[in-house]
């Protein structure tokens, strides 16, 4: 690869395709994006009580995320420190002690060493330090339940967040504008041949991929199965938003005029929802209009806030496979008839049988494929798609805004900060 | 006394070849609804989508639940549940919708289409019935090998096991639920555009 390359000229929305495409670029993504940016690890509502735990990723690694004694969660490496066993292989439970079946090594829920096998004859004379060889802890933050770590122990999340975390504010936080959301039942994993970023770029904010959806459209799987993919009950306008710190989001702006009549295919689901919304609006005001529809916090954590409500995280394997996992939220708080109304239709929608996001699939792996070839990889991909258009408002403070909606301001703001994280931002 | 009933009441203590003839209508009824499970899958492997929805009752639960690692104590747990998240949890109307789909000519993920096999196996029903009066459900436990080929090179093969809820229906009959339990917790097949 010719260094001199530029990778992301963010300026001229023009990206190579090594990045999606070289190992040797894929490897140092491992330490530069990886090993330093904050990654989505789960939600509180998945270890309520203190000893649950479940396991996590971040990147290619496996975490172990545990409510400790103390009621504070936990992130940590789960890789034995003595021999490099993988002290938790179940996907979730409750425990006192993680227990290494290789030697007998044992930790506790926060990490410590709690055990060395044969400590008394052959390391307590030596003087050795049980503080110096618990798991690997990462630093940890949470946002409305969001759980987030990163392993930079200079790492600070609000300045990592910088304006975006008004879109996590307004997506997990209940209808009503201060509930609690939870998971729906398990998280939903499974492997695609595509690159993780070519996931993450999708939902930062692609509008232009509704050719992608057609035959979904055609057929109807909205909250009332009628026709397309969400409720039409009410207008909105939507805007682009690109952060500085790579974030991006598709926003809707609802007008504050219209009624909102979403879920009527179930009488209890939109009773329940009026309820939500006139809540929602005595408890954030004008923020109760602001829709974040879809997005992706950098690098590796996508969302829907709305219809759907979900989080999908692109976790790398290798260059060119990613395990999707996907998880569906609803309010912990709503009735049961609710909860199971939403998340038939989130079945629906996405996940590796979801009618939406079956032919996202299909197309990210063959983007992936046919850009690996000694020819394709010469040529760039564009995102010039609304240069010239943006702009800014004051009701998403911290963003650069694209009024049409229809822009590749959210690749030009993800591949820049991915330059920069890459260490390549002096070519960009 | 239902003719069914008073049938099988005539055929008590009866034998052919040594065989009681209520163990022999027993196995008539398995042979029978093991030739409607086998027709159903020659019918979705020919890609006659419209025609395998016939199947199914309009009452269908088709429901795919996801399998974790759980600890021994717990592996009897390790099927998400019915509340849960899963990765099919279709009634009749979206079933259909997923042929309507595939239909289109422009559903992506199946254009052009994969070429799918099934191979179903093991199967078997709990009761020593004799007969499914009109109406009548059993449950017939399948096992199922599922090859995916599609494009050049991509290939899956699933393999679980099926629990099917078989209403009689005139001389036939219809599937009221459908529960597949494949063997993966990860999922290995990019998509599931196929059936089960
Ligand atoms: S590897 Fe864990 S105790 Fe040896
Ligand atoms: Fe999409």
């Amino acid at each position: 690869m010719n260094a001199r390359v530029k990778l992301v000229d963010r300026q001229a929305g023009i990206v190579s395709r090594e990045i999606y495409v070289s190992e040797e670029l894929y490897q140092k993504e491992r330490e530069r994006v990886f090993g330093k940016a904050w990654l989505y690890i789960g939600h509180e509502s998945q270890i309520p009580d203190s000893g649950d735990f479940i396991l996590s990723r971040m990147g290619e690694e496996s975490v172990i995320m545990t409510r400790a004694r103390t009621g504070e969660v936990q992130v940590m490496l789960n890789s034995c420190r003595h021999r490099g066993m993988r002290v938790c292989r179940y996907d979730e439970g409750h425990t006192e002690k993680f227990y290494c079946p290789y030697h007998g090594w044992s930790y506790n829920l926060d990490g410590s060493l709690a055990h060395v096998t044969e400590y008394e004859r052959e390391y307590k004379e030596q003087g050795f330090d049980h503080s110096q060889w618990g798991l690997i802890k990462a630093k940890v933050a949470v946002v409305r339940g969001t759980v987030w770590a990163t392993w930079d122990p200079d790492g600070d999340f609000d300045s990592y967040l910088g304006g975006a975390r008004q879109l996590l504010e307004l997506s997990f936080v209940g209808w009503d504008g201060e509930g609690a959301v939870e998971v729906v039942g398990s998280t939903q994993k499974w492997q695609i041949p595509s690159n993780w970023k070519i996931v993450a770029e999708n939902f930062a904010g692609d509008m232009l991929h509704v050719v992608s959806h057609r035959s979904v459209d055609i057929v109807g799987i909205g909250p009332n199965t009628e026709s397309g993919r969400r409720d039409a009950s009410h207008t909105a306008q939507y805007v682009q938003a690109g952060y500085a710190e790579g974030h991006a989001s598709v926003v809707g702006f609802y007008n504050d005029t219209d009624p909102r009549r979403d879920y009527s295919a179930s009488k209890i689901t939109a009773e329940y929802f009026q309820d939500c919304y006139a809540k929602r609006k005595r408890v954030l005001g004008d923020q109760a209009l602001i829709s974040p529809a879809v997005g992706t916090i950098f690098p590796n954590m996508s969302f829907h806030g709305n219809q759907p409500r979900t989080i999908l995280v692109a976790h790398p394997v290798s260059v060119d496979k990613t395990e999707m996992w996907r998880q569906y939220f609803v309010d912990r708080d709503a009735p049961r008839e609710v909860k199971d109304f939403l998340r038939k239709y989130y079945l629906r929608y996405s996940g590796p049988a979801g009618l939406t996001e079956q032919d996202d699939m299909e197309n990210w792996n063959y983007a992936t494929n046919a850009s690996k070839g000694f020819m394709a990889r010469q040529f760039p991909y564009n995102y010039a798609a609304g240069i010239g258009n943006e702009t800014t408002t004051n009701r998403l403070p911290g963003a650069t805004v694209e009024v049409n909606g229809q822009g590749e301001l959210h690749g030009r703001s993800m591949y820049g900060k991915w330059a920069e994280f890459m260490g390549e931002a002096d070519h960009v | 006394m239902s003719d069914i009933a008073k049938n099988s009441a005539d055929l008590q203590g009866k034998t052919i070849g040594g065989l009681p003839i209520d163990r022999l209508a027993h196995l008539i009824l398995i042979r029978e609804i093991e030739d409607f499970l086998y027709t159903e899958m020659d019918v979705l492997d020919n890609r006659e989508f419209e025609r395998w929805l016939e199947f199914f009752s309009d009452d269908l639960r088709y429901w795919m639940p996801m399998r974790k690692n759980l600890a021994f104590r717990d592996h009897h747990h390790d099927i998400t549940g019915p509340d849960d998240a899963a990765w099919i949890d279709d009634d009749k109307n979206i079933l259909t919708k997923r042929v309507k789909q595939i239909l289109t000519g422009i559903h992506w993920a199946e254009e052009p289409l994969s070429r799918v096999s099934h191979i179903i196996t093991n199967v078997r029903i709990d009761r020593s019935i004799t007969a499914l009066a009109e109406g009548e459900e059993v449950e017939v436990k399948s096992g199922f090998l599922v090859h995916r080929n599609r494009l050049e090179t991509e290939t899956d093969f699933l393999a679980g096991r099926r629990i099917d809820i078989l209403r009689r229906s005139g001389d036939s009959f219809l599937i009221a639920k459908r529960t597949i339990v494949i063997d993966q917790s990860v999922l290995l097949a990019k998509n599931l555009t196929f059936f089960f």
